[in-house]
């Protein structure tokens, strides 16, 4: 069974952390993720930029509505998530917007990734 | 670490994230600086007494607002500093943590407006036309970040007693004229959005120019947090996004921009490998924000020729054609002389050194007295063969130098010049 952890925090907290802090907390989780690949379990990770570099496409509207800032409706609930990659925003936004298309309905955050860990396992993929 | 048991660097993290916030409202409710200073000291120390005990509260900042406020109004509390703190385990502070609820109807109290405008407010008091920019920096530093006196003089190479004599000067100067509490209308809020963003950036270049890892170069991460505070604020703000953008691109070549001697390392010559990639990506993320609002302004024009600097892997990979029209944009909006002289550095790439000297040359009269004026007049003579008249200006340049690694940086040229002559002659 594959579970996604979903990761939250005071990001003012986390930006006001020095190199230091900010290098012993990698270093922390760092352990917990060579455990976790030891045994297989651990697939990609990735860590996102503060919401302030989010974008928000409403697609409840048609056309859907492009709003600078992270998803901030509490109505909606988090069902899945997207990895692409895109040359920029612009970019990014016409998948959403193809997507919005085939599931009209809530709403795309678009977040630009800090850090991307590829699915260190050998074999990759869904469920087996 | 544990939620319920908050460590010593949390705690600091927290409060520090919390400080502008937490500032501006108390500044709003008593209307006087050192008050809610006073009160965000006692609300902290508050904090530091009962949170590693009982746990942070859910909204750390509406918990140090009703305690700092609570703290200020008690006249017995309001002279803290002259008797002994009340014991630990007496503090309002514990109940309130115990008691969830009792900060719901203050959260519902801070309206998002009042917010927007009280911490904007907070920064627009550092921003007195009459303070001069390095009184502006100072107090910012001290009053929005809360970096200690002795921290903020460690920056500015004065000592402890100077920089606190500056501080009282400039919240006197700030404490006789009236400051603007009604909520401010559509055109002043713009007015106030503009000179905080002309003070964050002062801030920002106040550390740019010093070497990495000194206490002087922190002010560069502490602008890019104010930056992201009032991104926060004015989401839709493509300036907002430019500014926060131009420092973040800026700040990422920090690592690669000096070398062991602390001499300069110009651009086309630094390690891209030392770049800080989270932040050229987040900068670019920017960037692109702002481009879709289609209303460019100065900060945005300086952060796409940053971000044209960042997407180049290698110095030859520049888009130099695109760096000379932002350029031009930013002339027709800044019409400034230093703007000219930046873009005859990207002329000169595009169409060679003589292109990029006309422009230079009538620069002559605003810029005569300028390191870099001299410097990059130098090195387009010297490109053109013009050796006598590049030894000239360079020489200028290194009696203008304002640090000695410029200094040293126009010598390295000249010597190398120097030598290249000896060796045909």
């Amino acid at each position: 069974m594959l579970y996604a952890i979903l990761c939250y925090k005071d990001e003012d907290v986390v930006a006001a952390w020095s190199e230091a802090e900010e290098a012993a907390v990698m270093d922390r989780l760092g352990r917990v993720h060579e455990d976790l690949e030891r045994q297989g379990k651990l697939g990609p990770s990735l860590r996102l930029l503060p919401t302030t570099a989010a974008t928000t496409l409403r697609k409840a509207s048609e056309p859907p509505l492009v709003i600078d800032g992270p998803f901030a409706e509490t109505k909606e609930q988090l069902l899945g998530f997207y990895v692409v990659e895109v040359a920029d925003l612009d970019e990014a936004l016409r998948v959403a917007r193809d997507l919005a298309a085939a599931n009209p309905g809530g709403a795309y955050e678009l977040r630009p990734v800090l850090l991307y860990n590829p699915d260190p396992r050998p074999t990759r993929g869904g469920p087996r | 670490m544990s939620e319920a048991s908050p460590d010593a660097a949390w705690l600091a993290a927290a409060l520090a994230a919390a400080r502008p916030r937490v500032l501006a409202a108390l500044l709003r409710v008593f209307r006087d600086l050192d008050i809610a200073e006073e009160a965000f000291q006692e609300a902290s120390l508050r904090a530091l007494r009962t949170w590693p005990r009982t746990g942070p509260p859910r909204d750390v900042a509406a918990w140090l607002i009703l305690v700092g406020r609570n703290s200020a109004l008690d006249g017995k509390r309001r002279l803290a500093h002259l008797t002994p703190l009340p014991p630990d385990d007496a503090g309002s502070g514990d109940a309130l943590s115990n008691l969830d609820d009792a900060e719901t109807p203050l959260v519902e109290e801070i309206d998002a407006q009042a917010y927007r405008d009280d911490i904007l407010r907070l920064l627009f008091i550092c921003c007195h036309p009459d303070l001069p920019a390095t009184q502006q920096i100072a107090l910012a530093l001290r009053v929005v970040s809360g970096l200690t006196v002795a921290r903020i003089a460690r920056a500015f190479l004065v000592s402890e007693a100077a920089m606190e004599q500056r501080l009282t000067r400039a919240k006197a100067r700030i404490a006789r004229s009236p400051v603007p509490y009604g909520a401010p209308g559509p055109a002043e809020r713009t007015e106030r959005l503009a000179a905080v963003s002309a003070m964050l950036y002062l801030v920002f270049n106040a550390g740019y120019s010093a070497a990495t890892g000194s206490e002087r170069a922190a002010l560069c991460d502490e602008a890019i947090r104010l930056g992201r505070l009032l991104l926060r604020l004015f989401g839709t703000d493509p300036e907002v996004m430019g500014l926060l953008a131009l420092m973040l691109l800026q700040h990422a070549r920090a690592p690669a921009r000096f070398d062991a001697d602390g001499e300069i390392i110009l651009l086309e010559d630094q390690d891209r490998g030392l770049w800080r990639g989270p932040m050229i990506a987040e900068g670019l993320a920017l960037v692109d924000k702002a481009i879709r609002h289609r209303a460019p302004g100065p900060y945005q024009v300086q952060a796409a020729i940053a971000a044209l600097h960042a997407r180049a892997t290698r110095p030859q990979d520049t888009d130099w054609a695109g760096i000379d029209a932002l350029y031009a944009t930013l002339e027709r909006m800044q019409p400034s002389p230093v703007v000219t002289l930046n873009r005859a550095v990207a002329t000169a790439k595009v169409g060679g050194p003589a292109a990029g000297l006309a422009l230079v040359e009538a620069l002559a009269g605003p810029l005569g007295g300028y390191f870099h004026f001299h410097g990059l007049r130098g090195a387009l003579l010297m490109q053109l063969g013009r050796h006598p008249e590049a030894r000239e200006a360079m020489g200028r340049a290194i009696a203008l130098a304002g640090t000695p690694a410029e200094a040293a940086h126009i010598r390295r040229q000249l010597d190398r010049m120097v030598a290249a002559d000896a060796e045909k002659n």
